[in-house]
Formats: structure tokens, C-alpha cells, sequence
């Protein structure tokens, strides 16, 4: 398993465009007392230095899961990785002992929480635990590390940080702790940052002012971003590309003004028709039937065929491309658009 | 139409007119509602050191067969104005009128039926229902109360039919909670708000814990239960494209009051309160084709405490457009010129959010 034409270009003065982060074929399951979960089922992407892709998808759609084991913090067990390698600095980190895994991903890649309050240690002070990265990975002292901690609370705006430092998580409000968070992820410049549903339980406004922090530190230091999330106004506001995610699988991938134009994929097109938008009234919702998948039991086929009023079984489908039977692969359907779905040129109308 | 009365809004626009009668008569009037929790002190002597006055001051009518949404951020009080409206909480001050009687002054008897005909539907339907009933017993248990509204004897099958209504399956009511998903437990709660024959259903964050997919099957749900049974919705989000899709009339509330009010044309179209306008500008957009043109605001700092909150308008620590009068006058809620009731000494439409171009 080797990829050369991508891992040797990844110095740490990454082109825009050159990819830093690949994930190839990610495959992890859960194996619990009731049976075996298949959380993540072959999923593959790449990240450009610079770029902010969103991996869009529901609950249970494995999105946090792939995130989760990039960043090495997969409870294990349960959890599994079976199989799939993780591409970083020119290394497959699956391929590396725990130690070294840790010390690529320590200040290479850094991700943040929907949560921040629980995130955050409540009997250390914040000054304390943003210090902690220049301590554990730059050796600082004590009185460095907390000099740092004041410019970083700085740089987030976080107000009257030097007074603040020595605060205590409970003492900041939602979208402050969400700042602080960002703050340690950013401290020592990583190259790949992980935002797990990270406006998820802050309000409009506030949503809008972390958004807006992470947009503007992207376009300072050039770190690729990986938005996960739900939201799709958050997508289409923030994020270049999107891959969206179902029953751990990636079933479209494309630019989001592609994406969000004209869906390739039924599932795609089907959470389109579910959300109201704010600029207009619309008509009645249009949602998708039944419900998300049981990842115990993933059905056959295309995942989602049980879901689709496109799909196609026995007779009335082509040769090989039984909705029920044969899984459709990832694959290009125009130029610059990858669809998970047998009928995606219908889905399209090309 | 200066005084803010609430029924102009509706006679003066045409669409509440085409949506099949929606607006009838008024239900319900919430009358300067004023909820106070006191913030006590010492653990064997409490003392009172001060109020959180969650809700201070709100005014509000609901006609039948509408649906008010109330929008807000976490913290401005909409959930207390739900749960004083369903009588689980007992107002500091102010009234609650419904069919022309206040409910703060009701006997039992009175709240009983009360009670009966306003029910409400919670946010969290993992902890809304109780894990040791069924959900044929959760949905019958309003029957124990007001046992008039269903015959003993065809009780299974009024529970089956119910269930049947709200799209689960009527030979599920022998399971218990936890084999539903999220969106079918929020059926389930429906199921059992609808079993009483309410007039007013509460709507307190419906569908905030729904996958998307899922949320659009309950709205719709809703929609359709509005039009078969002639009800009325109080929907409370902070999901403005929600409230929008499913309100005739919009109230937006800050801090413990409402701002601004108005059909949800003039709310979203042309917005007049600088907090509308700031939280209608922070909700992010689908369409590509509209990125980047909306009017970006992005206020400053955080919620004061309603524990203290500023003197005169309650937004004024953070609204751009703010004056000497605003610290000292309170605005009071009532249309400036803009066609719908604004508290803002300076309101002002504005159109924030860009037309859909399609």
C-alpha cells in the first residue's frame, strides 16, 4: 500500500491544493455483546492545505466515527479499525506505533468538540489547559506556556484575556468555551483541524461569530478544515467541497455549489427537499420516508434503497444494478462529482 | 392599526385569507406576563438576594387554528412562556385569557378543563416519556384524568386509531420507549397530547432533537393534524427556518420580552428590530446562488443576565443603533410605521435576508 505521488509533497509548507490529510478505505466497526456495528464502511477522502471540506450526514451516518479515528481516540475496544490506512505527512499513522502515532498527531492535527463544556477539564483553569499543549509538545515552563495562553485567548477574542486566564471553564459562556477549545486546537499550528459539530449547541448569532473565528484563523495559518456537521446552511456558508455521508458510507462528493445546485444522489436530493429555508416560505416539506438505517443491520444493496422512491428491484432494474443486490460503488458521474448510486444520471437528468 | 391591535395584522393581509380560514376567533390572550424566579441564598435560612425575571412583560394572542411561532436564543424565556401557558408554572403577575376567562384565577374544576384542552408537546423525547409504560398506556394515561373524553370500553381502539393517525404502527401498543427512534417517540408524545381532544397544542422545541430527514416527517405531521382537527399551535424554536415554515404570525423574544411581532411575511421580509435583524442575518443559507449576499451582522458579546438586565430596552448593551433615550425608556411594542408592532425607538424595515431568486 503505497502512495508516493501524494505523501511526498507534504512538507510543512503545503501548497494550497496539495493534499495533506488522505484517508483511504476506512473501515471501522464496533463489535458489542448484541453483535457487530459497522460504523464506517470504506470510506475515503483527501484534504487540501487550505481547504474546508464538510462531511455531511445524520446521526449514525458514521461521520463522527471516521473523524474520531484519524484522531487516534476511538474507544477500542469496543471500536475496531478493520482495515483502511490514514495518510498524514507522508506516513500511514495506522501503520505506526502508538507512540509515534502521538507524536505526528499531537501538533499535526487537532480537533474540537460540538461540546465544549464537557471538552474541557472544569478543575484546571483554561490558561492552564491551553498551556498544557506547549508544555506536553514544546517543553515550555509553566510561566511560557501560560504567556501563550494569553495570546492565543487573544487571537480567538476572546475579551480581557490576561484577566481571564486564570478563569475557570464554568465561568464562560457557550460560545467563549467554544473559543477556548478553538484555542487549544490551534496552538501549535496544526496542519489538519477536526471540527466535530462545533456550533451545533450554540445559538444563531453566536454559531455565526465561532463560524466566522475558524474561517478567518483558516485563511492566516492555511490549515485544511474538516467541518462535520449536519447543518446544511453551515455547508453550503462555510465549506469548499462536501462528501455526504450514509450508513458509513460516502454516497456524493463534489463542490458544494454543485452539490447543493443539482443533487447526483437520491439521498442528497431527499434532505434538500427536507429543510425549510429561511429566505422563502416554500411549500409543503418533501421528506425522505422511514427511517436511518439500524448500522447493526445495514440493508443489502444500496443502503439506502429501503428510503428511495427511485429504486430499482429485480426486472425493472439493469443488468448489475438491482438497487437491493448490488451496492453501487463511489463513482465519477460528471466531471467533478463522485455518486454512491446506480441511477445518478436520472437523479442529475443528464 | 397604531395601537398594535392584533387582530389588524390579519385583516390586513390577504394571505391568512387564502390559507382556508386560518384565524378565527381569539383563543387565547397572554396579558403583560410577567414570570419571576427569586435567586436565593444560605441553605437552612434562604434569603432572597434577587429575581431572574424570565419573563417580564409578554403580550401575546393566539386565534383558532393559527400558529404563533416563538422564536428566541436560549435564555430569553420562551420555555417559561410555555410552561406558564399549560399551567405548570404560576405567573409572578399578569393574566392569561382563554375562551374570556383568566386562568390564573380559575378553580379546579376550571383548570382541570383547562388543562385539558392546552397540551403540550417537549423537546427531548427520550425524556418525555416514561421508560416503564407502555406506549399504549402513555397515550391513554390523560383518559385516567378526564375519563368523559373516551369511553372506558373502546379505549384500546381510540388508542390504536391515534397511533395509526400519527403514522406508527397500531400494534405497537404493547412496546415500551426505548424501541422506538427519536422521531418515533416525538409521535408517540404527539399521540398523547392529541388523545385529550385539545383546542391549543404547546409546541416547545419539537423537532430540535430530529435528524433532518426525520424533523421534516413531524412538521408535516403537524401540518396535517392542524388542518383534520381545527387546532392551534404555539410553536416555540430557535430554528427561524422552521418557525417560518410552519407560523402564521411571528413573535421574536429576547431576554424575557417579545421585540418584535408580526406575520411571518413582515417579520422575515422586512424586519424592523435590530435584534431580528441580527439573528435573521446569523442563520446560514442553503442556496448557493445567495451566498455571500445576505446583510452580514454580527453582534457583539453575549446575553446579559436576566438577573440584571440593562435599564430601558433590554438589547441596548448590544445593538449598534442605541442612544441615550434607549437606557432610560423602555420601547414599547407597538407598530412605528413599519406595518407590525416593534419595540426599537428606532426601528426601522430592513430586508436582511435576500429574496429567493427561484
Amino acid at each position: 500500500m503505497t502512495r508516493p505521488e501524494l505523501s511526498e509533497h507534504a512538507s510543512p509548507a503545503a501548497l494550497p491544493g496539495t493534499p495533506v490529510l488522505e484517508v483511504d478505505d476506512l473501515h471501522v466497526e464496533f463489535r458489542t455483546r448484541s453483535g457487530v456495528v459497522n460504523a464506517v464502511n470504506g470510506v475515503s477522502y483527501s484534504l487540501a492545505a487550505g481547504e474546508t471540506l464538510a462531511i455531511l450526514g445524520e446521526s449514525g451516518s458514521g461521520k463522527s466515527v471516521s473523524a474520531q479515528a484519524i484522531m487516534g481516540i476511538l474507544d477500542t475496544p469496543p471500536a475496531v479499525i478493520t482495515g483502511g490506512g490514514i495518510w498524514f505527512e507522508g506516513r500511514d499513522l495506522l501503520q505506526q506505533p502508538a507512540e509515534e502515532q502521538r507524536k505526528v498527531r499531537g501538533p499535526g492535527i487537532s480537533m474540537i468538540f460540538q461540546d465544549a463544556l464537557s471538552s474541557l477539564n472544569p478543575v484546571y483553569s483554561v490558561g492552564y489547559q491551553i498551556g498544557e499543549m506547549f508544555r506536553a509538545h514544546r517543553g515550555m515552563s509553566k510561566k511560557d506556556a501560560k504567556a501563550r495562553a494569553v495570546e492565543l485567548m487573544d487571537r480567538v477574542r476572546i475579551p480581557a484575556a490576561k484577566s481571564r486566564v486564570n478563569d475557570y471553564p464554568h465561568q464562560f459562556s457557550g460560545g467563549m468555551r467554544q473559543r477556548v477549545m478553538i484555542a487549544m486546537a490551534i496552538a501549535l499550528d496544526p496542519r489538519v483541524l477536526i471540527a466535530d459539530e462545533p456550533t451545533t449547541a450554540l445559538d444563531v448569532t453566536v454559531q455565526a461569530q465561532v463560524m466566522d473565528l475558524l474561517k478567518e484563523l483558516q485563511r492566516d495559518t492555511g490549515m485544511g478544515l474538516i467541518l462535520i456537521t449536519h447543518d446544511l446552511g453551515v455547508v453550503n456558508e462555510v465549506a469548499d467541497n462536501v462528501a455526504v455521508m450514509y450508513a458509513g458510507r460516502i454516497v456524493e462528493r463534489g463542490t458544494v455549489d454543485d452539490v447543493f445546485s443539482d443533487p447526483a444522489h437520491p439521498y442528497t436530493d431527499g434532505l434538500m427537499g427536507s429543510v425549510p429555508q429561511v429566505e422563502a416560505k416554500g411549500g409543503r416539506l418533501q421528506p425522505i420516508v422511514g427511517q436511518p438505517p439500524n448500522l447493526a443491520a445495514i440493508p443489502s444493496g444500496c443502503p439506502f434503497h429501503p428510503r428511495c422512491a427511485r429504486r430499482r428491484l429485480g426486472a425493472a432494474a439493469a443488468p448489475g444494478k438491482d438497487c437491493a443486490a448490488d451496492v453501487p460503488p463511489l463513482r465519477l458521474v460528471v466531471p467533478g462529482r463522485e455518486a454512491a448510486c446506480h441511477y445518478s444520471e436520472e437523479v442529475l437528468g443528464v | 392599526m397604531s395601537d398594535a391591535s392584533y387582530g389588524s395584522i390579519a385583516a390586513s393581509n390577504g394571505r391568512e385569507a387564502d390559507r382556508g380560514g386560518r384565524g378565527g376567533e381569539t383563543l387565547l390572550e397572554i396579558r403583560d406576563l410577567k414570570k419571576y424566579f427569586p435567586l436565593t441564598q444560605g441553605i437552612l435560612f434562604k434569603r432572597t438576594i434577587g429575581q431572574v425575571r424570565a419573563v417580564d412583560g409578554v403580550n401575546l394572542s393566539m386565534r383558532r387554528g393559527e400558529t404563533v411561532g416563538l422564536v428566541g436564543e436560549s435564555g430569553c424565556g420562551k420555555s417559561t412562556v410555555s410552561k406558564l401557558l399549560v399551567a405548570l408554572e404560576k405567573p409572578t403577575s399578569g393574566s392569561i385569557v382563554y375562551k374570556g376567562r383568566d386562568v390564573t384565577t380559575m378553580n379546579s374544576r376550571q383548570l382541570k378543563e383547562y388543562r385539558r384542552e392546552v397540551q403540550i408537546i417537549f423537546q427531548d423525547p427520550y425524556a418525555s416519556l416514561n421508560p416503564r409504560m407502555t406506549v399504549g398506556d402513555i397515550v391513554a394515561e390523560g383518559w385516567a384524568v378526564h375519563a368523559d373524553v373516551a369511553p372506558r370500553k373502546g379505549r384500546l381502539q381510540r388508542t390504536q386509531e391515534l397511533l395509526d393517525r400519527v403514522g406508527l404502527n397500531p400494534d405497537y401498543v404493547n412496546r415500551y420507549p426505548h424501541q422506538f427512534s427519536g422521531g418515533q417517540r416525538q409521535r408517540i408524545g404527539i399521540a398523547r397530547a392529541l388523545a385529550l381532544r385539545p383546542e391549543i397544542i404547546v409546541c416547545d422545541e419539537p423537532v430540535s432533537a430530529l435528524d433532518v430527514s426525520v424533523q421534516a416527517q413531524v412538521v408535516n405531521l403537524l401540518e396535517d393534524l392542524q388542518d383534520e382537527f381545527g387546532l392551534s399551535y404555539l410553536f416555540i424554536a430557535h430554528d427561524l427556518s422552521v418557525v417560518r415554515h410552519i407560523s402564521d404570525r411571528v413573535a421574536v423574544m429576547y431576554l424575557g420580552s417579545i421585540v418584535e411581532e408580526g406575520t411571518d411575511q413582515q417579520v422575515y421580509a422586512s424586519p424592523s428590530h435590530p435584534y431580528t435583524q441580527a439573528l435573521l442575518s446569523s442563520v446560514p443559507l442553503h442556496e448557493p446562488a445567495l451566498r455571500g449576499q445576505k446583510d452580514r451582522i454580527l453582534l457583539q458579546g453575549d446575553v446579559p443576565s436576566p438577573a440584571d438586565p440593562p435599564s430601558g430596552c433590554r438589547f441596548r448593551t448590544r445593538c449598534w443603533k442605541a442612544q441615550d433615550i434607549c437606557a432610560t425608556e423602555a420601547p414599547a411594542l407597538v407598530d412605528r410605521g413599519q406595518g407590525h408592532p416593534s419595540a426599537c425607538h428606532f426601528a426601522e424595515a430592513r430586508e436582511v435576508v435576500p429574496v429567493d431568486a427561484e
